[in-house]
């Protein structure tokens, strides 16, 4: 049975059109944060020059791709249909009359419909991740650059004893069939998940010491929300089963934390060394207020810039990490539909067809590029202050 | 500064053991063994066979005598053949000494692959070699235009062409190597016909038909941050008290650039591009296995795919020293060329 195909130029088309919540999504936020940038502070900022406005476009772009992907996509990605095997782009499913834009795979998925739900995938580990690798980098660094002496010179120790790790090696030993087995990665997500906890613990407690209904209150709430979510995560045994993730995801999750939380360590540890100098921790030492309130609430306040940076950057290198990972076929399944093993599926065929192999690179590159360039332009705003 | 050297030495050998420490623990984690055992025997063989392969081959002894023999400081034990009662080799492919002696990575002994069937010693160091010219071409292509990027980026901050190549060099990072990889082999191999898209025969003859497309993929993503961190000391440099007197003075400002400015700007980058070799490992490990490449990182992919213990360990063992190594000369380095930089 013959393919029918529709044009080039048809192909473009239909593509902007499935995008279209992401459109009115982009215009109404884009819209607004034009409108009040004047009152958003470092957020409206950078909506003054145009590298900025690229960057959060790009951003936002595919945030409101992950959230919208199922209006978008016009097929299940994992869903195989064998007479579209190795369709190029623009075949029409001769059962829904719907269109593969991006042509199908070698399975016979729709190569458009799994770049839309790759991005679910990153815009939930990458994010969390880093968010993690800030939590852990922040509460050892803070201490490490504060102290100084030997909490210091264990925990640098500690720190770049991880960074002599070439990435790929301890991914290759950490996130393997074989290590689930063990109690390896749940020792490793219990430690590392214990560090928020801890953080927003010692935060409301150095803040509201003095005034025990505030206090009670946050701890309280710190220590449901946290250990909820501790639970779920670390022993799978969310009582309400809403927070759930895979074993092989948290081997990933974990894996990815570990090797960028000691990063976050050595700049907050830099960032920390360079504030204490400064004479409005004098003037709170003189005040008598304890070492971990100046760390938590003069100290981090003001690293928060440098902070910021990094962290969007951190999260285009989780992706690029991610991508890594699906590309060596570790951790993820086979059939997920992640940017990394499309990459790694598409490029041993690329002699034979190229069609599935863009769509994914080409993802993932914008994405990171636009976080790249969000950060560039969070930079030179946050150097104008 | 000798002993300034003599105590990074000291870390590093610290670091270096902790590191092989973990290391070999995790590859001898219970299922990576099993994996060996059922990888190595024939198949559908008993639990209690499989079991029996790993004591035979001396893989349950104690964690801590293992390592020691591993590392040289505990003599290796030959294992018992289980017909003859007599001391036997462990491997029938390499040469294990028949009594007990210290042979581990300190007397040069690197063990053996059980993937390959040979000594480790004979499958890493050609592999090494092979990716040694990979990295030189990168290196050869990756520096000089990565720093002339820079510089001219730098040379005037804000203008037309240092914003065209900033965010070129913002691109050129948000790229990693298995998306230029398959971008590339596209374009010059799929469409314009120019270039191979595997370097297979490359072990046999670098050509430019087979070599570019792994030198261009390995050094794009390089040249975007070298470039960045080469612009950013360039611009520091410029707004220098020096720099101005020299315009003052009247020279012209090409020649304030490639006088004044370019030898205090090159500094920072020295370090950049020595710790950018951690990096490129990674990168090798992913170009070498797209485009074929029999090299380093095709080697320690094949290891960890085949729980080849002593390959992997081995490996981890060079990819670790190379890590630390370029820090200790990226750290003496930056000494040597910043004057003002004394190290007590």
């Amino acid at each position: 049975m013959q393919l029918e195909y529709i044009g080039a130029f048809n192909v473009v088309l239909g593509v902007l059109a499935r995008f279209w919540p992401v459109w009115i999504a982009l215009v109404l936020v884009m819209g607004a944060s034009f409108a009040y940038k004047k009152r958003l502070g470092l957020y409206g900022q950078l909506f003054d020059s145009s590298v900025g406005i690229v960057g959060v476009g790009i951003c936002l772009f595919w945030l409101f791709t992950a959230i919208f992907a199922s209006t978008i996509s016009p097929f299940n990605p994992l869903a195989q249909i064998p007479i579209m095997k190795d369709a190029l782009p623009g075949a029409v499913e001769p059962q829904s009359g719907l269109v593969y834009l991006f042509g199908g795979d070698k399975l016979a998925r729709d190569v458009f419909s799994r770049m839309v739900y790759g991005s679910q995938i990153v815009l939930i580990i990458a994010p969390a991740a880093t968010g993690f690798a800030l939590m852990v980098g922040i509460t050892l660094g803070l201490p490490a650059g504060y102290y100084g002496g030997r909490i210091d010179t264990v925990l640098s120790f500690l720190a770049n004893l991880v960074l002599a790790f070439p990435v790929i090696l301890l991914f290759y030993l950490l996130v393997t069939p074989g290590i689930m087995e063990t109690p390896i990665p749940y020792a490793m997500a219990g430690l590392f998940f214990l560090f928020p906890i801890i953080f927003f613990s010692v935060l409301s407690w150095t803040r509201y010491k003095k005034r025990p209904d505030r206090l009670y209150i946050l701890l309280g709430l710190t220590l449901i929300i946290g250990g909820w979510v501790y639970a779920g995560l670390v022993f799978d045994a969310d009582p309400f089963r809403i927070i759930h993730i895979d074993p092989n995801q948290l081997n990933i999750f974990v894996a990815v934390v570990f090797a960028s939380s000691p990063g976050v360590f050595r700049i907050v540890r830099g960032l920390t060394m360079d504030i204490k100098t400064r004479d409005y921790v004098a003037a709170a030492q003189t005040r008598g207020e304890s070492p971990w309130y100046i760390m938590l609430w003069e100290i981090l306040p003001n690293a928060r810039g440098p902070l910021i940076v990094d962290a969007c950057l951190r999260i285009g290198y989780t992706t690029i990490l991610l991508g890594t990972l699906g590309y060596f076929g570790l951790g993820l399944a086979p059939e997920s539909p992640d940017w990394g093993t499309a990459i790694k599926d598409a490029s041993r065929l690329l002699r034979s067809f190229i069609h599935p192999a863009l769509p994914p690179t080409i993802a993932l590159m914008s994405f990171v590029l636009g976080l790249n360039l969000l950060a560039d332009s969070l930079r030179e705003q946050s150097m104008k202050d | 500064m000798l002993s300034f050297i003599l105590r990074r030495l000291g870390t590093m050998a610290l670091t270096m053991l902790c590191l092989t420490m973990v290391v070999f623990f995790l590859i001898n984690l219970d299922p990576n063994l099993k994996k060996l055992a059922i990888s190595q025997t024939e198949m559908h063989t008993s639990a209690e066979q499989l079991e029996n392969w790993l004591v035979n081959h001396g893989y349950r002894q104690n964690f801590f005598s293992r390592y020691g023999q591993w590392l040289g400081i505990v003599p290796k034990q030959p294992v018992t053949d289980p017909a003859t009662g007599k001391p036997a080799r462990r491997f029938a492919f390499c040469n294990d000494p028949v009594e007990p002696t210290f042979s581990g990575v300190l007397q040069g002994d690197f063990g053996c692959s059980t993937k390959f069937k040979t000594t480790v010693a004979s499958k890493l160091f050609p592999a090494l070699s092979a990716t040694g010219i990979l990295m030189f071409w990168v290196l050869m292509v990756m520096v000089p235009i990565s720093l002339l990027i820079g510089i001219l980026a730098g040379m005037r901050e804000g203008s037309r062409t240092d914003r065209t190549l900033s965010v070129a060099s913002i691109a050129s990072t948000a790229t990693p190597e298995y998306v230029s990889g398959v971008i590339f082999t596209v374009i010059f191999a799929s469409w314009l016909g120019l270039l191979n898209g595997s370097a297979a025969s490359a072990s046999r003859g670098i050509t430019f038909y087979n070599f570019t497309l792994p030198v261009m993929t390995l050094a794009i993503y390089g040249i975007g941050y070298i470039a960045r961190m080469t612009r950013a000391s360039m611009v520091e440099v410029m707004t220098q008290q020096y720099i101005r007197t020299a315009r003052l003075k009247g020279l012209s400002f090409g020649s304030v650039v490639v006088k004044h400015a370019l030898r205090n700007a090159l500094i920072a980058p020295f370090t950049v591009i020595m710790l950018q070799f951690p990096w490129l490992l990674t990168g090798v490990v992913i170009v070498e296995v797209m485009f074929r490449y029999q090299g380093f990182g095709y080697t320690l992919v094949e290891a960890a795919g085949n729980n080849d213990i002593d390959l992997l360990l081995g490996c981890s063992l060079v990819s670790v020293f190379i890590v630390l190594i370029t820090q200790l000369i990226s750290d003496v380095g930056y000494a040597f060329l910043n004057p003002r930089i004394r190290v007590q």
